[in-house]
């Protein structure tokens, strides 16, 4: 299976299973798209009509897709499916835990898929004694896997970062005698960020996610204090010390756009105007009854946003400016293995989300859902079924995904926006898709273009 | 090849073979929080 698409100029030809990509002239692209339902007379006579070349010549690039084709680099068989029941079968490990250190929040977003940090229950912080237990349940529960991630998240988390400190620095101390290493990141509204927080993260966080929706009037649109002030001008100045102090560090400045401000490039172009270079922005999860949930007619507007930001990219990298936007970034030779992409994020199995309380759930979507609880960091899994449901869910669980060019850039799907739009895991939530296949066509051209572009030069 | 370019890219085949260590990042964990994207994890198999 192929995906032949053209963007900006480039002609790219996708092969699914093999995960190759090729940048190929007009004639090629005519040659590559009818190759396995024309006959190849009918190929060579037509393309040499329309490109106004020999027969010859046509039937030279034809010699080369045979090549590539015989090379498992073009129409490549998929033989990943029949690995799937195993993959369901196994036992998995768990490597992973979003720590709900504080289930409260400084700021009062409408828009909060956290129901503004209570996943829908009672204010709460996380105990040290909790956070210690829900590192030791990672630990003990990881197996022969040395990087174990833990994000502290909420809420805002920084309203415990005592307890935050505190369990950092009992990682630290365990870590080496069990042959791990701790990656942490946080994730923060930034409210709370002082000199003493941006030492200590810039320090112990791998990386930090710092939450900004762009424009001062989209970002104070939903992102309010308690009292309904706007905390665009608040964090803006924070954020600034936080990214300049954290030299050669990971960040992401990481933004929502709804409804109301489909135009998302204008928010992207204000992180770069204020500083910010490493960007990811998301599209709101929420039901589509609410007045900021993206609409059908947004959709068309987002594809021509995601185009438009490739371009910016492009554009800025000329410029010696570049930025880094979270879903272009592909590395495609250095890439995910097929078992990664097959089998996805690992929510439920080898991630789950740690609440206040200490109990377990598949993510931190998934939090609050009684429906979804699996157990807690004493006694560990106790809802196998719920895990077992979890780890079926992959690049090959849904129907809908057979026929799919992005299967494996994907896996299927985020298994808790499937569950938001059809009340099943291994479901679809068919908007999300269509805005991911935009995103990764986008990020392919801008490799596609890199390579050109080096070429040239 | 005179029209075609093949760019470099991992040959998920033969990662078959190689590949399944897990040492990879959680994806969405420490980003997005939104969303499944595999394709920009890095393959961290030489970090274990």
């Amino acid at each position: 299976m192929i995906h032949a698409y053209k963007l900006n100029g480039y002609n790219i030809i996708l092969d699914v299973a093999s995960g190759s990509v090729h940048s190929v002239d007009d004639l090629a692209f005519d040659v590559i798209t009818a190759y396995e339902n024309t006959p190849r007379d009918e190929i060579v006579r037509t393309a040499s009509q329309k490109y106004g070349v020999c027969e010859q010549e046509v039937s030279d690039c034809l010699s080369d897709v045979d090549e590539l084709k015989n090379s498992g680099r073009l129409f490549a068989e998929d033989t990943f499916r029949p690995d799937v029941e195993k993959l369901a079968k196994r036992d998995t490990v768990v490597k992973a835990l979003c720590l709900h250190v504080a289930h409260t929040c400084n700021l009062d977003c409408e828009y909060c898929f956290a129901a503004q940090g209570k996943y829908h229950g009672e204010r709460a912080l996380m105990s040290f004694e909790v956070g210690k237990r829900a590192l030791d349940f990672l630990i003990e529960n990881s197996g022969t896997r040395r990087n174990l991630e833990v994000d502290f998240f909420g809420g805002e988390p920084l309203m415990n970062f005592d307890v935050v400190k505190e369990l950092v620095k009992y990682a630290r101390s365990i870590e080496q005698a069990h042959g791990k290493h701790f990656r942490f990141t946080l994730t923060t509204n930034g409210m709370l960020l002082d000199d003493d927080v941006i030492a200590f993260a810039n320090e112990e966080m791998d990386n930090v996610v710092l939450s900004l929706d762009g424009r001062k009037r989209v970002h104070d649109r939903f992102r309010k204090t308690a009292g309904g002030c706007g905390s665009f001008d608040v964090i803006v100045p924070k954020f600034q010390k936080f990214v300049k102090a954290r030299g050669d560090k990971s960040y992401y400045m990481r933004g929502t756009f709804t409804h109301f401000n489909p135009d998302f490039t204008n928010d992207i172009q204000t992180m770069l105007d204020l500083g910010f270079d490493e960007l990811s922005m998301e599209p709101v999860i929420c039901p589509p009854t609410d007045e900021y949930a993206l609409t059908q007619e947004d959709k068309l507007i987002l594809f021509e946003e995601y185009e438009k930001l490739a371009q910016m990219m492009l554009e800025r990298r000329k410029q010696g400016k570049p930025f880094t936007f979270y879903h272009y970034m592909l590395d495609l030779d250095g890439g995910p293995c097929i078992y990664k992409r097959v089998s996805g994020c690992g929510s439920g199995t080898e991630y789950m989300a740690v609440t206040p309380a200490g109990q377990l759930y598949p993510c931190h979507q998934f939090v609050g859902n009684a429906d979804y609880l699996m157990g807690d960091v004493w006694q560990g899994v106790t809802r196998t079924d719920i895990r077992d449901k979890f780890k079926t869910c992959n690049a090959y669980s849904r129907k809908e995904c057979a026929d799919c060019w992005a299967r494996l850039y994907c896996s299927g799907g985020c298994a808790a926006n499937a569950y938001n739009a059809t009340g099943d895991v291994n479901g679809v939530y068919a908007y999300g898709c269509d805005l991911f296949k935009k995103r990764i066509e986008c990020a392919v051209m801008l490799k596609v273009a890199e390579q050109t572009e080096a070429f040239e030069q | 090849m005179k029209r075609i370019v093949t760019l470099k890219t991992r040959n998920l085949n033969e990662s078959k073979k190689n590949g399944g260590c897990g040492e990879c990042q959680t994806s969405c964990q420490s980003a997005c929080k939104t969303s499944c994207g595999v394709a920009n994890q890095k393959c961290e198999k030489a970090a274990k």
